[in-house]
């Protein structure tokens, strides 16, 4: 995707998709008007809008939502005066004719993620999304699990598939600096000019934005984050922080900085259940490398059998949990109480 | 008619060819040949070097490169065909069986006939031509679908399948809308649910993890939680019988209705493979074959004493 003239990197918020999981997937076609509206109104280019675990993720495993995903795209689609849709799907849990309907709802972006190792699971839906019309973004979920040349390597396959865009997916929010930047720039050495390579990080060790310029330094053109943190675990890169640390840098986002700032104060803050804070689970997934929406699952079976949260994330990371295995933190809570 | 050489019974072992010597088929040659009742006389593949082939011919089994082609111009038949290829290679395969008259038991995704798991519906194959396993995720989790819906209404239920990695082959990882397309079509037509969810995860730690599946289902708030105890257990103790390594991990886990999600039960398993020829943590690939043995071996009690090649199901 060739950027406007005015940008350097095309920035993506994912606080109506990351957040999700932080608002337990209880959106509201309100929640999404006010927010898609302030982020619009601050020139975020791409707001992305799906259920937490991507299209299909509404279930027991993952948690009901509470208005069904297609309708706040729809609404999104709506409100938007410049900013393109973005949705998330994984294979596995959505299928090609969810893909369909989000096209048919006007999103403009169809992002697809698989664990780092399983792209190949993938192109089926990258074919269907490209004969569509539709742009399209690989995620490699928990890309702090394998080293630089996996990951280039499963970015070829996503790029052959129809992929325009390898995210580096910081998912546990564990990688430190230049382990972003390597992984990074194996990517860019890898896919040249077949495809862009993008960065989603999360605060599990306070690292978002520096993680973020790192990649930017490292080739990337595409970066995630969400405003005011709205996203798993102790949220995203702030997309507001990040825009303001960018213009420093002479990194042009296209970001009003102010308008964003107000935005997260005003549109995002209001529909949090909580803010997205540091804690002591938050700061143990990044450090144990354990996915970031394992958390508020955590929370729950914790409270639900009487055992220790952190105990469960961290025999989540020994089991080597990868995305989506979310039963299996009710089977280690379960043993653990026994 | 080829005798049985002195066996104890009259009736003979159902002479069997397995179609498709990749991974899946020698597996179930290993299972078929402890079977009483079915005997693996035949594998066919399409490549000369398949090692596949050599495992049969070491077994002594008779193993041809000559594709179908070869398998049904010999003089004698087979009364029972495994396929064990691809769903596109099946399709093709499928109608020719069928005009010889032999009966299918498919192993691929193609899903032409019903769809059977043993412990739940294993008559709804008699007399069909061709019958389907569905899915590996279906083998393992439609059971306990069947279990809690035989004592309650289930209006909906949904399954989560994790996988190792290695055991997750090509097919199965460029067709995996497929598995949950199936899937779900087993949970409510064979496990009785009105609705149904599936959802597979592949995951790659080493050393490989065991399949493990989570299947949830919605209960109304005043359900009988220990006739569902009680009929996930029979149920559980019904699949060990055919795949020893099937077991529950604890007590199925009841949660009342909240402000997030309706009342539900979540049953909790891990599937172990006998290690026949695939390694035990592919306990996806093992469920296939021993419920493919078991289908066959449902067929061939039902074949008619002394039945030829000519004798259609």
């Amino acid at each position: 995707m060739p950027e406007p003239q005015s940008r350097d990197i095309r920035v993506t918020d994912s606080s109506l998709r990351d957040g999700s999981h932080a608002k337990r997937h209880r959106f509201t076609v309100e929640h999404v008007r006010a927010i898609v509206a302030a982020l619009d109104g601050a020139g975020v280019p791409v707001i992305e809008v799906t259920h937490g675990d991507g299209l299909g993720g509404s279930s027991f495993n993952y948690g009901f939502s509470h208005t069904p995903e297609q309708e706040l795209i729809a609404t999104a689609v709506r409100t938007a005066k410049r900013a393109r849709i973005a949705f998330l799907m994984l294979p596995g849990l959505g299928v090609k004719d969810d893909i369909r309907e989000a096209a048919d709802n006007g999103a403009a972006i169809c992002r697809i993620a698989t664990h780092c190792t399983e792209a190949d699971i993938a192109d089926q839906h990258f074919g269907l999304a490209r004969e569509i019309g539709l742009e399209t973004v690989g995620f490699l979920m928990m890309a702090h699990s394998r080293p630089p040349e996996v990951l280039a390597a499963q970015g070829r396959r996503m790029a052959d598939a129809g992929c325009q865009c390898v995210y580096v997916v910081d998912s546990a929010g564990a990688l430190v600096l230049d382990e972003v930047g390597d992984r990074v720039a194996a990517l860019v050495d890898e896919l040249g000019d077949d495809a862009q390579v993008g960065f989603h990080g999360h605060e599990n060790l306070g690292l978002g934005v520096a993680n973020s310029v790192l990649a930017v330094g490292a080739g990337a053109r595409q970066i995630d984050g969400s405003t005011r943190r709205f996203g798993a675990g102790a949220g995203n890169t702030p997309v507001e922080a990040f825009a303001a640390v960018a213009e420093r840098l002479g990194i042009r986002t296209g970001i009003d900085v102010l308008a964003i700032a107000d935005a997260a104060e005003d549109a995002v803050l209001p529909v949090m259940d909580d803010e997205c804070r540091l804690g002591r689970l938050e700061l143990m997934m990044g450090y144990a490398g354990v996915y970031s929406s394992f958390l508020k699952h955590a929370d729950r079976w914790a409270e639900r059998y009487g055992v220790s949260g952190a105990e469960i994330l961290l025999r989540a990371g020994e089991r080597q949990l990868v995305g989506g295995q979310e039963d299996q933190l009710i089977d280690i809570a379960r043993e653990l109480a026994d | 008619m080829r005798s049985d050489g002195g066996g104890p019974r009259t009736a003979r072992r159902a002479r069997a060819a397995i179609v498709g010597p990749g991974n899946i088929g020698t597996d179930l040659m290993y299972k078929l040949l402890r079977s009483p009742s079915v005997e693996p006389r035949w594998m066919v593949g399409v490549d000369p070097a398949s090692e596949g082939l050599a495992r049969a011919r070491e077994a002594g089994i008779e193993a041809e490169a000559g594709g179908v082609d070869w398998l049904l111009g010999q003089d004698e038949q087979p009364d029972l065909v495994f396929e064990a290829t691809s769903a596109a290679v099946h399709r093709a395969n499928a109608p020719r069986y069928e005009a010889h008259g032999i009966p299918c038991v498919d192993l691929t995704p193609a899903k032409l006939g019903p769809g059977i798991v043993p412990a739940v519906n294993l008559e709804a194959g008699a007399g069909a031509a061709n019958v389907n396993l569905l899915t590996c995720g279906g083998q393992a989790t439609i059971p306990m679908v069947a279990a809690v819906s035989r004592v309650v209404h289930v209006p909906y239920a949904e399954i989560v399948a994790s996988v190792a990695s290695p055991s997750a082959g090509p097919g199965t990882r460029a067709n995996i809308d497929e598995f949950t397309r199936t899937t779900r079509w087993g949970i409510e037509h064979v496990g009785g649910a009105a609705r149904g969810k599936a959802i597979i995860i592949l995951n790659p730690a080493e050393p490989p993890m065991l399949m493990r599946d989570t299947v949830y289902c919605q209960l109304p708030d005043d359900a009988d939680q220990g006739a569902i105890a009680a009929s996930v257990a029979e149920m559980a103790a019904a699949v060990a019988e055919y795949v020893p390594g099937y077991r529950l991990r604890g007590e199925p886990q009841f949660d009342p209705a909240d402000a997030f999600s309706p009342a539900r039960v979540a049953i909790l398993l891990e599937v172990e493979g006998a290690g026949d020829f695939l390694p035990p943590y592919a306990g996806n690939l093992d469920i296939m074959t021993a419920a493919a043995t078991r289908v066959g071996e449902g067929l061939a009690a039902g074949l008619p004493a002394g039945a030829t090649s000519s004798t259609v199901l």
